[in-house]
C-alpha cells in the first residue's frame, strides 16, 4: 500500500532592520560576542522592551505580498513565551501568540507537476534568542548575546506539500518573495532564514498521521533530505505495524539522518500571556494604505503580465521572476530594445548572463553591464553587425569593464562581414583549398559542408555573418 | 529645617541659609542616628550624597536652580541608580550594582536633587509591611514594634522619622498609600502611565506605578512636577502635555463632589479608622465639599483578581534572576537545571517563591482561562464600577486600610490576612486610576490613620487640590512620631 507524504513549514525569516526588535541594539552579523547586547538585550533589572516600527512595517509587508490587506491583523498582541535558557535573557521570549499580526495568505509555487497554492496559517513578529557558545570553554557554556533580540517573521506554512520537492518549492519561492519586497536578506549561512518542517505520512485521503518536527532547516538540501529521510522512516516503522511518536527531531547533515530530540511529553508549558510591558500593536488603515503604496510589483504579478505583454511562457516567466533584480533587469533591457524580441531577451538573461554571474559569484546589483547597454549589444545581433557567438565574447568583455558593445567591437575588430563581396573571396579560397571536402559534398556528404563552412568562419575570425556564408558557399558549390 | 516643606528648604537654599551640602549631612546624620532602630534605608553612602550636594551648591551659586536643586530625596530600593548598589530588597540582588539610571532618578537628578539613599522594601516590593525584605523589617517610627506598611515601607518610615524630606515609593496593590497611612505620612500613586517604569524593577507590569511620598500634598505636587513625563522608552508611558501639580493646590473645595463607597466601609475596617474617616469627611463637608453615596459593586473581588495577576506577571517578570548574567549564583551546583534551582531557591525569599509558585500555577496550561482570563475580566468589572461613579462625583474618598499598624511578625504566617490589608487601595491599581494617602487622625497606640482619595484619570492635581485645603484645615500631617529620640 502506498503511503501520502504531508508536509508543513515554519519558517523563520530575520527582518532585516537596522536595530533589534525591541532595543536598539544593532543587529549587524558577526561582531565580537556581546558588543550588539544592549541593557534591555542583556535583560537588566528594571529595563522595557519598545517595539521597533521598522520590523512591524516589515511584517505588514509580507502580509499584504501574501494575502492583501486581508491577511493583516489590525490589532495584534505580543505575548511572552516562558520558558528557562541561558541565551533567553529574560526568562521569556516576546512573540505573538493568539493574535499574530499576519493571517492567513497563500505562496504559490511552481513544480513539475504545475503551479499550486500553499496556504500560510499566520506569520507572526518575535525575537530571535542569543546564542550559546560549547566549543571554546572547558567544563562551561559562554553565551553571546548578540542575537538576542534580533527581529524575526515565523511564517507558517498550513500541512499543504505532498512531497520534499514541494516544500523546498515552497522555500525557495518564500525566500525569493521575502528579498523580493525587502524584508530579509535570505542569508542561509548566517541564519537570516531556516526553515523547521513537520512531516508525517498518511494512506491519501485519509487522517492526518502523527507528526514530526524537524528543527533549523538552513539549506535547501538539507530541507529536501531531511524531508526524504523523515518520510521514509516514518513508513518504515508504519509498515512494519508500529506507531510513530509525536516529537522534535535535528537533521544531521553529516549522517543525512533525522534524530530524536525531545517528545512532546517533554514538550514545555510556555505559559503564554500578553505581554504587560507592549501595548497591543494597532495597525491604522492609513498607515497599510502607505506600505502598500510603497509595495514593488509582486512576482506573481509579473509572472502574468510577462506571459501576456511579452508572449513569454509560464517556464521563462518563472526563470525571470526568480529575483527582483533579475526581472527588473529584464523589463529595463526590454524597455531599452530596438530590435529583438523580449523572448531573445528572456533567454540570454537566463541563459548566458545568468552563467556569467554565476561563474564570477556576483548578483544583478554587481554587475558592470547596465540594462540599457545589454539591449544595445542585443541589439547588435539583430541589426547584423555581430553575431550570437561574437556577442558572448562581448558580453564577457562588457562585464569586465571595457566599455560598451560599440566600443569593443571596434577596439577589437569584431565587426560582422557582411560584405558579399569579400565573403565570395575568402569562400573562393576555402573551395580552392579543400577539394576533398567540395567532392565529398558534391558526393552527398552534408558533413562536408559544414566543415567548408567552420572554414570559411575560422578564415574570418567569426565575424563573418553566417547566414551569407551558408549562401554564397552553398551557391558556389552548385556552380 | 527637619520639619520643613520643600518649599521652605528650597527658599532657604535660595537665600543661602543653608548650603545643600548642609542640608545633606543634616539629614544623613539623622539617619545614621535612627537607621539602626528603624531599618528604614538598605543603603547610604554620605560621599556619593555630598559629591551631589555640592555640585548642586555650584548650581545655585551659578542662579542655575530648579526648585528641587539641592534637596536630598530618598529612593526606594526598587529604582535603579548608576553606581549605587540596588536590591529590590532581596538577596538575589545583594551585589547588584546598575550601569544604568531609571527615569525617575534621572528626572530626580537633572532637576538637581540629592540622592539621599536606597530605603527598604518589601522584597521585590511583595508585602504590605515591609517585613520580607532580605534586610530586615522595618520598624515604624510611630511604635517599632509595628510594621510601617509595605513595601515602599522604608520610605514612608524616613518621611515619618524626618530622616529625608522627600521620598519614592513604587505602588502595584497599595505599595505607596497603605505605608503612607500606617507611617502617618501623604503619598500619591499616579495614574498608570504617567510616570515612566524604566529602570523601575518590575514586581507586575501592568500595576506597577511609580509616585512620590512627603510629609504634605504640597510637596507631592512639586515631587510629581518631576517624577511625571513622557518617556520613549517605556511602551505603557502616556505622550501628553507635562503640566504643574500645584496649579490647583489653592482652589477652594465649595461644590467638589466627594463620592463615598459604601463597599468600603464595611466588616473589615477597623471601628477606630471609620471614625478617623467619618471626622475627616466632615472636614472636607466643612470645607464645600459635598458628599455623594456612590457604590464599587465589585470592589470586593480586587483582592482575588489582584492576586491572580500581579502574580501571573511577577512570574514571569522575575525569570530574569537565573544567576547567568548578574546577581545571586549559588555556589555549588550540578547542572543547569540544578544551578537554575538553587539560585532562585537561595536568592528568593519565602512570599517573592509563594508568589512566583501562584503565578507559574495561574497561568499554566489548562488554568489560564480560569483563572488568569477570568481575573482580567473582574478587572475590566472594576474599572467600569469607577467609571460609574465618576458620572456622579468628582473625586472618591475612604479609608486607605482597614486597620493601623499591626505588630511586626502578626501576619506574617498568614498571607491572606496580610493581602486583606491592601482590600481599599488595589481597585485603583487594577483600573489604572489615579489614588494618594494623606494622615488624617490617629487610632489606637497613637498609630496613624490614612484618608485615601481616588481621583479619574490624569485628575492629580485635583486630588493634590483637596488634600492640600483638607491639610491647610488640619495638621495631622504635621505630627511628628513621638517615640523616636535620636
Amino acid at each position: 500500500m502506498n503511503w501520502e507524504i504531508v508536509i508543513g513549514l515554519e519558517t523563520h525569516a530575520q527582518l532585516s532592520t537596522q536595530s533589534k526588535m525591541f532595543s536598539g541594539a544593532s543587529t549587524a552579523f558577526g561582531a565580537a560576542p556581546n558588543t550588539q547586547a544592549s541593557a534591555v538585550d542583556i535583560a537588566l533589572p528594571g529595563v522595557l522592551p519598545v517595539a521597533n516600527k521598522d520590523a512591524v512595517e516589515r511584517a505588514i509587508r509580507f502580509g499584504l505580498a501574501v494575502g492583501g490587506e486581508n491577511a493583516i491583523n489590525r490589532r495584534s498582541v505580543f505575548a511572552r513565551k516562558n520558558y528557562f535558557y541561558p541565551d533567553l535573557p529574560k526568562g521569556y521570549q516576546i512573540s505573538q501568540y493568539e493574535l499574530p499580526i499576519v493571517k492567513g495568505g497563500e505562496i504559490r509555487i511552481l513544480t513539475k507537476s504545475g503551479e499550486k497554492a500553499v496556504r500560510l496559517t499566520r506569520a507572526h513578529l518575535e525575537e530571535d534568542a542569543g546564542k550559546s557558545l560549547h566549543e571554546a570553554f572547558r567544563d562551561s557554556s559562554g553565551i553571546d548575546l548578540n542575537r538576542a533580540g534580533v527581529p524575526l517573521l515565523e511564517i507558517v506554512s498550513e500541512p499543504d506539500m505532498r512531497s520534499a520537492e514541494e516544500a523546498v518549492a515552497y522555500a525557495k519561492t518564500l525566500h525569493s518573495l521575502v528579498r523580493w519586497i525587502g524584508i530579509c536578506d535570505g542569508n542561509m549561512q548566517e541564519g537570516s532564514f531556516r526553515c523547521d518542517a513537520n512531516v508525517s505520512v498518511r494512506r491519501p485521503g485519509g487522517p492526518l498521521g502523527t507528526r514530526a518536527e524537524i528543527k533549523n532547516l538552513n539549506s535547501f538540501r538539507f530541507l529536501e533530505h531531511a524531508i526524504e529521510f523523515e518520510a521514509k522512516r516514518q513508513i518504515d516503522i508504519l509498515d512494519d505495524g508500529g506507531k510513530i511518536v509525536q516529537e522534535t527531531r535535528l537533521y544531521d547533515a553529516d549522517r543525512d539522518e533525522t534524530r530524536a530530540m525531545r517528545t512532546k511529553e517533554e514538550a514545555h508549558d510556555y505559559r503564554y500571556f500578553p505581554d504587560p510591558d507592549l501595548s497591543p500593536l494597532e495597525v491604522s488603515e492609513k498607515w497599510m494604505g502607505e506600505i502598500k503604496a510603497k509595495l514593488p510589483e509582486l512576482p506573481e504579478a509579473k509572472r502574468k503580465r510577462y506571459q501576456i505583454e511579452y508572449a513569454l511562457s509560464l517556464y521563462d516567466a518563472s526563470l525571470l521572476t526568480d529575483t527582483r533584480e533579475k526581472a527588473e533587469y529584464f523589463e529595463l533591457v526590454c524597455r531599452s530594445l530596438e530590435g529583438p524580441a523580449p523572448k531573445t531577451v528572456a533567454n540570454w538573461i537566463t541563459g548566458e548572463l545568468s552563467a556569467l554571474l554565476n561563474d564570477r559569484g556576483i548578483d544583478f546589483s554587481q554587475l558592470l553591464i547596465s540594462g540599457k547597454a545589454f539591449a544595445k549589444l542585443l541589439d547588435r545581433i539583430k541589426d547584423g553587425t555581430i553575431s550570437a557567438n561574437v556577442a558572448k565574447e562581448i558580453l564577457h568583455g562588457m562585464a569586465n569593464g571595457e566599455g560598451d558593445a560599440d566600443a569593443i567591437i571596434a577596439k577589437r575588430g569584431l565587426k560582422q562581414i557582411s560584405d558579399a563581396g569579400a565573403i565570395e573571396k575568402i569562400v573562393d579560397q576555402v573551395i580552392a583549398a579543400n577539394p576533398k571536402q567540395v567532392e565529398d559534398y558534391r558526393a552527398g556528404k552534408e558533413k562536408a559542408f559544414n566543415s567548408l563552412v567552420g572554414q570559411v568562419m575560422k578564415a574570418t575570425q567569426g565575424k563573418a555573418n553566417p547566414a551569407q556564408v551558408n549562401e554564397i558557399l552553398k551557391r558556389k558549390l552548385a556552380g | 529645617m527637619l520639619n520643613a516643606s520643600l518649599n521652605e528648604l528650597s527658599a532657604a537654599l535660595a537665600q543661602k541659609k543653608i548650603s545643600s551640602a548642609e542640608l545633606t549631612q543634616l539629614f544623613l546624620d539623622r539617619t545614621s542616628r535612627l537607621n539602626g532602630a528603624l531599618n528604614a534605608f538598605i543603603t547610604v553612602d554620605a560621599e556619593k550624597s555630598l559629591a551631589q550636594a555640592l555640585a548642586a551648591d555650584e548650581r545655585i551659586a551659578k542662579g542655575d536652580a530648579k526648585p528641587l536643586t539641592g534637596i536630598p530625596v530618598a529612593h526606594k530600593d526598587i529604582f535603579v541608580t548608576k553606581g549605587w548598589r540596588t536590591t529590590c530588597g532581596s538577596k538575589m540582588l545583594s551585589n547588584f550594582v546598575s550601569p544604568y539610571d531609571a527615569h525617575v532618578i534621572e528626572r530626580f537628578n537633572a532637576a538637581g536633587a540629592v540622592i539621599l539613599g536606597k530605603t527598604n522594601m518589601d522584597e521585590f516590593a511583595m508585602g504590605s509591611s515591609s517585613e520580607t525584605s532580605f534586610y530586615g523589617p522595618v520598624k515604624n517610627p510611630w511604635g517599632p514594634a509595628y510594621v510601617p506598611g509595605g513595601s515602599s515601607g522604608g520610605s514612608t518610615a524616613a518621611i515619618a522619622a524626618r530622616m529625608a524630606p522627600a521620598a519614592t515609593g513604587t505602588d502595584t496593590g497599595g505599595s505607596i498609600r497603605q505605608p503612607a497611612a500606617l507611617s502617618g505620612v501623604s503619598g500619591l500613586k499616579p495614574t498608570y502611565g504617567l510616570v515612566s517604569r524604566y529602570g523601575m524593577i518590575a514586581f507586575a507590569s501592568s500595576l506597577d506605578q511609580g509616585g512620590p511620598i512627603a510629609k504634605s500634598a504640597e510637596d507631592l505636587a512639586l515631587l510629581l512636577n518631576v517624577m511625571a513625563g513622557f518617556d520613549e522608552r517605556d511602551s505603557t508611558s502616556v505622550e501628553r502635555a507635562a503640566e504643574d501639580y500645584r496649579r490647583e493646590l489653592d482652589r477652594p473645595l465649595a461644590g467638589l463632589r466627594v463620592g463615598v463607597p459604601k463597599e468600603h466601609f464595611g466588616g473589615g475596617l477597623a471601628a477606630e479608622v471609620g471614625k478617623a474617616i467619618e471626622a475627616a469627611l466632615a472636614q472636607l463637608e466643612k470645607l464645600g465639599a459635598k458628599r455623594v453615596p456612590v457604590n464599587l459593586p465589585s470592589s470586593g473581588l480586587s483582592v482575588p483578581a489582584y492576586y491572580v495577576i500581579a502574580p501571573a506577571e511577577a512570574s514571569s517578570n522575575l525569570s530574569r534572576f537565573d544567576g547567568v548574567r548578574y546577581g545571586h549564583r549559588a555556589k555549588e551546583y550540578r547542572d543547569l537545571a540544578d544551578m537554575y534551582f538553587r539560585t532562585r531557591a537561595e536568592g528568593f525569599g519565602a512570599e517573592v517563591r509563594r508568589r512566583i509558585l501562584i503565578g507559574t500555577y495561574v497561568l499554566s496550561h489548562g488554568y489560564y482561562d480560569a483563572y488568569y482570563l477570568k481575573a482580567q475580566k473582574i478587572r475590566r468589572l472594576i474599572a467600569d464600577d469607577f467609571v460609574a461613579a465618576f458620572k456622579q462625583c468628582d473625586l472618591i474618598v475612604g479609608p486607605t486600610a482597614p486597620t493601623v499598624a499591626f505588630k511586626i511578625g502578626a501576619k506574617a504566617a498568614d498571607p491572606v490576612q496580610m493581602y486583606l490589608n491592601d482590600i481599599y487601595t488595589i481597585p485603583a491599581n487594577l483600573a489604572g486610576l489615579p489614588a494618594m494617602s494623606i494622615p488624617c487622625g490617629f487610632g489606637k497606640d497613637d498609630l496613624p490613620v490614612g484618608l485615601h482619595i481616588v481621583g479619574n484619570y490624569f485628575s492629580e492635581a485635583r486630588m493634590l487640590n483637596l488634600a492640600h485645603q483638607y491639610q491647610k484645615a488640619t495638621d495631622w500631617h504635621q505630627r511628628e512620631p513621638g517615640g523616636i529620640r535620636p
